[in-house]
């Protein structure tokens, strides 16, 4: 293993954790609500009760890096996946976050800061997945 | 909008920043980390620290209260214990994770950049989300 210095933002990735940190800290301080994004999908797609703050929690969500934008210039993105691969990439998310009741903001934020063993247990078993996936991609 | 609706678009704003600004919408980056056999960028783990960190220190604080500034009532995950759906369905993620490089917070925000196969890739996920919720049971 040797370190991508080039690539590394250590104080960019720092603080933009710092503010992931803070809206999960306000959303439930405000709302009650666990910043869970798989989960405040499914339910604003679903429906029912509480679908009005879900949808503008995702309207704000996709305003913030248009903020970004407008501030910074530009962000860096570059797709890794062909279009079929992303489709198989989404429902593969979509499921495996409806099943394990979460995703990296709701177990990986939310839940280890309150020590939860079944957040624990989730992102140890997601980013190991992630990393035997990549490194077999990383063979063809 | 009532008040919930409009302090659920701004906490969304701060996340989505935050999420752009932590590199967390560029999917190379994403695999970048997973790739710890070969050219590792270690960057998403200083997101958790940040995150981790503020929210560590901050749901406890939140917790003095009786209740949320604009609801009834705190709602707190009522699950404990380790169980198989949990850990069938975090590996399925983590398999679509490494795929994409788009986890579901930043494949929502990245729409903002008007990129049609990222428009795909959360369709495909919504379609996901719905089968997952049906097939729950069945793990």
């Amino acid at each position: 293993m040797h370190i991508d210095w080039a690539n590394f933002t250590a104080i960019e990735s720092t603080l933009g954790g710092v503010l992931i940190g803070l809206a999960a800290v306000l959303l439930m301080a405000f709302n009650g609500r666990i910043m869970g994004v798989s989960g405040i999908a499914s339910a604003a797609i679903t429906g029912g009760a509480g679908r009005s703050w879900r949808i503008a929690f995702l309207i704000g969500t996709i305003l913030g890096p248009v903020v970004y934008l407008l501030a910074f210039g530009t962000i860096e993105m570059v797709m890794v996946a062909s279009l079929p691969l992303l489709a198989v990439a989404g429902l593969l998310v979509g499921f495996g976050t409806a099943i394990g009741s979460g995703c990296t903001s709701g177990h990986g934020i939310c839940g280890i800061s309150r020590f939860s063993v079944r957040s624990i247990g989730a992102t140890v078993t997601f980013v190991a997945a992630g990393m035997v996936t990549v490194f077999i991609i990383g063979l063809f | 909008m009532n008040k919930a609706s409009v302090s659920a678009l701004f906490i969304g704003l701060i996340f989505g920043f935050g999420l752009a600004l932590a590199g967390m919408l560029n999917p190379a980056k994403v695999q970048g980390f997973l790739d710890i056999t070969r050219l590792w960028d270690p960057s998403l783990a200083f997101v958790m620290v940040g995150g981790i960190g503020v929210a560590a220190i901050g749901f406890p604080l939140v917790k003095h209260r009786q209740n949320p500034v604009l609801e009834e009532r705190f709602h707190f995950p009522d699950l404990v214990k380790l169980d198989r759906p949990l850990l069938i369905g975090a590996a399925f993620f983590g398999v679509g994770w490494g795929l994409g490089g788009l986890c579901p917070g930043p494949a929502v925000a990245v729409l903002s950049l008007a990129f049609w196969p990222v428009v795909i890739f959360v369709v495909f996920m919504g379609i996901g989300l719905i089968a997952g919720q049906k097939l729950k049971a069945k793990f």
